[in-house]
């Protein structure tokens, strides 16, 4: 899977200076404003990998995660992949799976759309039921027929048929109740290391991603903030917002509303403040914060992580 | 499925029942009788020779009792006889039949055809200038009232270009048939086709972009297969109602364009006959009517269960 060049691991993944904008309204006498839904993302995925993509809700996750499966082309930027196909686990398991097809057709499809012979489409469909844990009966039946949990597993047993190296998981388990998520979860880890797969985990569920992801990226109004491995991103946030989010989970035995929760929305992506765009709610801001956006790069004597703050730990 | 088709027919029957006796009472009810117009066009007529005839047809009977004898007759296979025709009225009713399905077989085939070929041609990238040109002709499809387009096309075609028949149904040879079907078929197609075309973009600007729709991108569908296997069925559901209820509309209700083409199709007939107290052929077309009108709703639930398997009938 991951070509060797030189002793060096080569990326599966690169994504560089990402931008992905809208344009929003305008007409005949008003000009439409853009929305900057994605602004100068970059990164990479090594085979085999886990890269968790954390954000609230309007930070551009999603749009990313579209980018680099390929459903939406990004206004700047480019993205490089060694590897043969990506594929997309996509976050609502009601919508994703076409009702009138049943499960055979489904998982099938884009061997179908390959034009592999129909007795290979049929095999490949039923040795992907069974990886994912479908019962056998499964491949003959309607999407409606099933639970939340099993469609799950039907529409990654699907994203599984073209043998992709890299998949984009959208929120894999936000639709689906706590315990049968984590059986999707520990699913989805099984499957990682029988094909080595590597994923861009998207979520807003840290505990989650602090289960599975390798390391974090942390996305806020569209920009990287942070990219950190999980161990370190987890013990020592270096870029506020991360704190903050870190501070406002949930976690048993400790009481909420102290420290420094977050205040205020999220300003909107067509009109990010000037400077660096989390100054409206840092606790830590400066004057040359309101003036100067700050870049990704390493934090002070701690050379794998990456934070876009001037004052980063 | 077959407990479903029982049910349905029995449904059917039971408002075929309801809507002749309601047809029957509301003809019923129409001021003067048939011997009315008789008197009124043969002024030498005797009230006594009125009375008499009368008696003859049952219209001195209770509208009641005039019903469930019509009702036994019909249900017997007698339709009765047409006063205006003086023929029995099946043989008058088929060949308007008849008639009736060949504009409707062209114009409406014609109609579903080219407004899904349209609707998703508009569909595909909403906004755009296919969609606004389409939009718009939809648009103007709609609003352009019937009359007003038969005259324009037999202005043209007819009267200017002398390329077309202006109206009537020929000579009775094929050919001749089908030259003179040509306008007619043209002006009903377009009086529908607006609107159905409406309903296909709507629909399909909404298919487009449901999840699965998007699944299916992930997987590496192509435009084609998108469109044709994972948007249109789904899309297709409201636009089924849609045309079904309007092909039993226009059944019995393509009246302006068999007037203005000289066709002596349903829509036609059920004028005359309603215009001319003729109870028997009135009642026996609006029923048609109204049987062709349940008939399609039928065949747009049985579409339903094709189009989803979540919708299950039976």
């Amino acid at each position: 899977m991951g070509r060797m060049l030189q002793g060096a691991p080569v990326s599966l993944l690169e994504v560089e200076r990402i931008s992905v904008h809208f344009s929003q309204g305008g007409g005949l006498f008003a000009k439409g404003r853009v929305l900057r839904a994605v602004e100068d993302v970059s990164f990479d995925i090594q085979p085999g990998e886990t890269l968790a993509l954390v954000g609230e809700s309007g930070s551009g996750k999603t749009t990313l995660g579209h980018v680099v499966a390929g459903l939406r082309a990004p206004t700047q930027g480019t993205v490089r992949y060694a590897g043969q196909a990506i594929q997309v686990v996509f976050q609502d398991p009601f919508g994703a799976l076409d009702p009138r097809m049943p499960v055979s057709a489904i998982i099938a499809e884009p061997l179908r759309i390959a034009r592999r012979p129909a007795a290979e489409q049929r095999r490949r469909a039923g040795e992907l039921a069974a990886q994912v844990g479908l019962p056998p009966d499964a491949l003959n039946r309607y999407p409606h027929e099933f639970s939340g949990g099993q469609r799950q597993r039907i529409a990654i047993a699907r994203a599984l048929a073209p043998a992709p190296e890299l998949v984009v998981a959208d929120e894999p388990l936000s639709a689906l109740d706590v315990s049968i998520g984590s059986q999707v979860l520990n699913l989805l880890r099984d499957l990682q290391r029988a094909h080595g797969l590597a994923y861009l985990f998207i979520s807003h569920d840290l505990a989650v991603v602090n289960h599975l992801a390798d390391r974090v990226a942390v996305l806020y109004l569209g920009r990287l903030v942070e990219l950190a491995p999980r161990a370190d991103l987890f013990a020592r946030p270096s870029h506020p917002y991360t704190r903050a989010l870190l501070d406002a989970a949930p976690r048993i035995g400790r009481r909420r509303g102290r420290g420094s929760a977050l205040r205020g929305e999220m300003p909107s992506p067509m009109a990010p403040p000037p400077g660096c765009v989390f100054h409206p709610r840092c606790p830590k801001v400066q004057a040359i914060c309101r003036v100067q956006p700050p870049l990704l790069g390493p934090a002070p004597n701690r050379r794998k992580v990456l934070s876009a703050c001037h004052f980063a730990e | 499925m077959a407990r479903f088709l029982l049910l349905r027919t029995v449904q059917a029957l039971l408002v075929l029942l309801v809507m002749s006796f309601v047809i029957y009472g509301l003809i019923g009810l129409m001021p003067g009788d048939p011997i009315d117009l008789m008197m009124a066009s043969n002024p030498g007529m005797t009230p006594e020779a009125a009375a008499r005839l009368r008696a003859i047809y049952g219209l001195d009977q209770p509208l009641l009792l005039r019903y469930a004898r019509w009702l036994w007759d019909a249900l017997r296979g007698d339709l009765g006889f047409s006063r205006v025709h003086a023929r029995p009225v099946l043989q008058v009713l088929l060949p308007a039949l008849w008639q009736t399905c060949k504009l409707m077989l062209g114009g409406f085939t014609i109609a579903v055809l080219l407004s899904m070929l349209l609707g998703v041609l508009a569909a595909l990238r909403p906004g755009d200038w296919i969609d606004g040109a389409i939009s718009t002709v939809a648009l103007a499809g709609v609003s352009v009232p019937v009359f007003w387009l038969a005259l324009v096309l037999i202005l043209v075609f007819a009267v200017n270009l002398h390329a077309l028949p202006a109206s009537g149904v020929g000579d009775g040879t094929w050919a001749d048939t089908f030259w003179h079907m040509v306008l007619p078929v043209t002006t009903l197609a377009l009086s529908i086709i607006g609107q159905f075309v409406r309903y296909v973009r709507a629909a399909m600007v909404d298919a487009l972009r449901m999840d699965h729709v998007r699944t299916a991108r992930a997987k590496g569908a192509g435009e084609g297969r998108i469109v044709l296997i994972h948007a249109l069925r789904p899309a297709l559901i409201p636009v089924v109602t849609v045309m079904a209820l309007s092909f039993g509309g226009l059944f019995g209700g393509a009246l302006i364009t068999e007037t203005m083409f000289a066709q002596p199709g349903m829509g036609k007939m059920i004028y005359d006959a309603i215009l001319g107290n003729d109870y028997n052929l009135a009642l026996s077309g609006l029923l048609f009517a109204t049987l062709v009108t349940l008939l399609s709703n039928l065949a747009a639930d049985l579409a339903y269960g094709w189009l989803d398997p979540r919708i299950s009938v039976g």
